[in-house]
């Protein structure tokens, strides 16, 4: 697995290619909490369009910057799910607590949500 | 690692069966997460070549996957040079009640951890929006048959994936 990190404004995308599992997820985690609770940049976005599998270790990473986001009051955003992607979240019934869009065009030009 | 099998090979009062018989693949690794991804494309691979769904093949995978992360987290606490044992094999279901005769694949998984406490095995509810928990969640959802086995200080797995009768399209 692959982590970058790109910045737009007060935006941070993260592009993510390979599989997010036990062996990396942890890497995830880390640069995720770093980016919202270090940095407190007002919007995380995951590029998740290369990554084509997520394990719980991966889904409880993204739970973890979910929810730091909402407790510094940012906002964190995923693009891009691959079907194996998408059926671990609905299987954990999490996929609608997540902002989740197709593409990275629709991520950043999406108005924040009530 | 023969050690891990708590019964010998072959041995008739396996219940089971013969142990080698339709088997196809065995793999022994070390629970070194590092090798997630090789036993993953290998499970992928398998299951092509056994005519399940790609649905149904991705959920065998994630259900794979996600025992060997439980063994590795809670039955060696993240050491990564103990042995895990694994194997595939072709069962066949005869129809009963409302479920037909299906041909599946069963998977038993075994390591020489500690006996696994029975709390620690329940699931958390989903309705709690909190990371960790999920992987046994994952693994009964994806599963028709998980069924866990203390013997002779082995823990053993059982996970059976029956094949899906192909959608009928309605005609009106």
């Amino acid at each position: 697995m692959q982590i970058s990190s790109r910045q737009l404004d007060k935006t941070t995308i993260f592009d993510v290619s390979g599989d997010i599992d036990l062996a990396n997820s942890p890497a995830v985690r880390k640069a995720l909490l770093h980016e919202v609770r270090d940095i407190r940049t007002p919007k995380v976005v995951m590029n998740l369009s290369k990554v084509r599998y997520i394990d719980s270790s991966g889904v409880a990473s993204l739970v973890e910057g979910l929810k730091a986001s909402r407790d510094v009051g940012s906002r964190f955003i995923l693009f891009g799910l691959s079907t194996s992607a998408r059926e671990v979240l609905q299987l954990s019934r999490l996929l609608k607590i997540f902002e989740v869009y197709d593409n990275e065009e629709q991520a950043l030009a999406a108005e924040k949500l009530i | 690692m023969k050690f891990l099998h708590p019964l010998r090979r072959g041995d008739p009062k396996d219940h089971n069966g013969d142990l080698s018989r339709g088997i196809l693949l065995k793999l022994e690794l070390l629970s070194d997460p590092s090798l997630l991804c090789a036993v993953r494309g290998a499970v992928e691979r398998l299951t092509e070549a056994l005519g399940f769904s790609a649905e149904d093949g991705r959920a065998i995978t994630r259900a794979v996957d996600e025992a060997l992360t439980n063994i590795i987290r809670h039955a060696y606490n993240g050491r990564p040079d103990r042995p895990i044992e694994m194997s595939f094999r072709s069962v066949q279901r005869q129809a009963k009640a409302e479920l037909p005769a299906s041909a599946g694949l069963e998977i038993l998984l075994y390591d020489r951890g500690p006996s696994i406490e029975r709390a620690r095995l329940c699931m958390r509810a989903l309705e709690e929006v909190k990371p960790g928990g999920l992987g046994l969640h994952f693994i009964q959802q994806s599963m028709d048959v998980v069924e866990y086995e203390r013997a002779n200080g082995t823990n053993r797995l059982r996970l059976v994936k029956y094949k899906r009768a192909p959608k009928q399209e309605v005609k009106s």
